[in-house]
């Protein structure tokens, strides 16, 4: 979606702050939100964040963002009411659950993360050192082809084998492996005259993104 | 606040109230219905401060600078090589290192969202995260790159990542001179998380 998330090459932030010394987490409910959501095993998360209505994503801390994704995730999902999200008290009648993630299990979960590759028969249309052209799609679902590298020429640098396709898996249309690559951009081809002509932009994308040039 | 209808196609904000406040309710609320386990909560903080952050990525720049056939296994595939210092997991399961040199400046932004390497790095800074960043990177990246004090040459290209699948990007910055001498546990301590993303250079000791 043309959602407010993707920034790339937008005017208007003002500098960029680094803070020194920067503490990992600037509250303790920060540490517990992004636990609360490690930990809760509910999907989509990044979708439900790009559909926050803009000028909450703007105002939103991070951590904040990630607040409101589990809590309208969970309620999609009928993990939760809203009710009982603002009560803070279960439903008498609701199912005991359990836990997605014990305590023991946390430290092997993280060291194992989760992979993005699959085994697919569909064989790769492009290689290193082809041209491609991006499609110019404006999907309203979520997608990683960012605005400003749409209908945009460039040329295939790496491939990084079959990889879950986010954006059926948006849909609930499954994962739909496919070719993923790296394509390097010209910054020129991006922005225009003003930019050096050494400089290049490279962002990994999916075949489907992509034509033959 | 407490009596907004919900519909989130109206105009009203979708972020009522107190964060840290409704964390705590949201949190006892997921334990009340057996879906959390609290000691897993604290597990995994305990782990994002203690098991992973920019010291790992340091012992892996540190060890391509003094071993160039690890330097060459991490080019080729950095998740092997990475795993074999023994940093692997959540946000590092496809690793690419990449290698600065007199000639190309390598930096990594995630315009989309805030992807960035766990393992290797830990959590990302809030600069990191932040609209600035995001938006400016891909568009003017010398701009940047001279806020964090770095002004490159204009015959050095500078090479933007955007990571926007699940591949994730850890700049291995230069050596710097005059450190021929040092061991790897000490070129480890000169190695920042900054020169890692790429908008800094490890400065000579």
């Amino acid at each position: 979606m043309n959602g407010v998330h993707d920034m790339g090459g937008m005017h208007g932030f003002g500098p960029i702050i680094p803070e020194a010394d920067e503490p990992i987490w600037h509250a303790p409910w920060e540490a517990r939100m992004y636990a609360l959501a490690r930990s809760a095993g509910i999907p989509g998360m990044r979708q439900q964040i790009e559909r926050m209505p803009p000028a909450d994503y703007l105002r939103s801390s991070y951590y904040e963002k990630w607040l409101y994704a589990l809590v309208e995730n969970a309620i999609r999902l009928g993990v939760v009411t809203r009710e009982e999200v603002e009560t803070g008290k279960p439903d008498p009648s609701s199912p005991k659950g359990t836990p997605t993630l014990l305590a023991d299990q946390v430290e092997d979960v993280m060291n194992r993360g989760r992979l993005s590759t699959r085994a697919v028969e569909r064989q790769p249309a492009f290689q290193p050192d082809d041209m491609v052209r991006t499609r110019n799609i404006h999907p309203v679902t979520h997608t990683r082809l960012p605005r400003f590298a749409r209908d945009k020429p460039g040329i295939i640098t790496l491939l990084h084998g079959a990889h879950v396709y986010p954006d059926s898996v948006a849909q609930g249309q499954g994962e739909n492996p496919q070719p993923l690559y790296t394509v390097e951009f010209r910054a020129r081809d991006l922005w225009g005259e003003a930019a050096n002509p050494r400089d290049t932009v490279r962002i990994d994308l999916w075949e489907d993104y992509l034509e033959p040039a | 606040m407490s009596s907004h209808d919900h519909d989130h196609e109206h105009e009203h904000s979708v972020l009522p109230g107190d964060a840290a406040l409704r964390v705590k309710a949201l949190e006892s609320l997921l334990v009340e219905k057996g879906l959390v386990d609290p000691a897993a909560l604290d597990a995994i903080i305990e782990y994002y401060e203690h098991k992973v952050g920019p010291r790992n990525g340091a012992r892996v720049v540190a060890r391509a600078w003094v071993d160039p056939t690890y330097k060459s296994r991490l080019l080729t595939d950095a998740t092997a090589a990475i795993a074999e210092l023994g940093f692997s997991g959540a946000q590092g399961e496809h690793m690419v290192v990449v290698e600065n040199t007199p000639e190309t400046h390598n930096v990594v932004v995630c315009t989309l969202c805030s992807c960035y390497p766990w393992p290797v790095l830990g959590l990302p800074p809030a600069w990191y995260k932040s609209a600035a960043y995001r938006a400016r990177s891909v568009i003017e990246p010398r701009a940047v790159l001279s806020e964090f004090g770095l002004e490159l040459p204009d015959d050095v290209a500078v090479r933007v990542w955007d990571s926007t699948a699940e591949i994730r990007y850890m700049v291995l910055p230069e050596r710097p001179a005059g450190t021929e001498a040092m061991t790897e546990e000490l070129l480890a301590e000169l190695v920042t998380r900054d020169s890692m993303i790429g908008v800094a250079r490890v400065a000579a000791p």
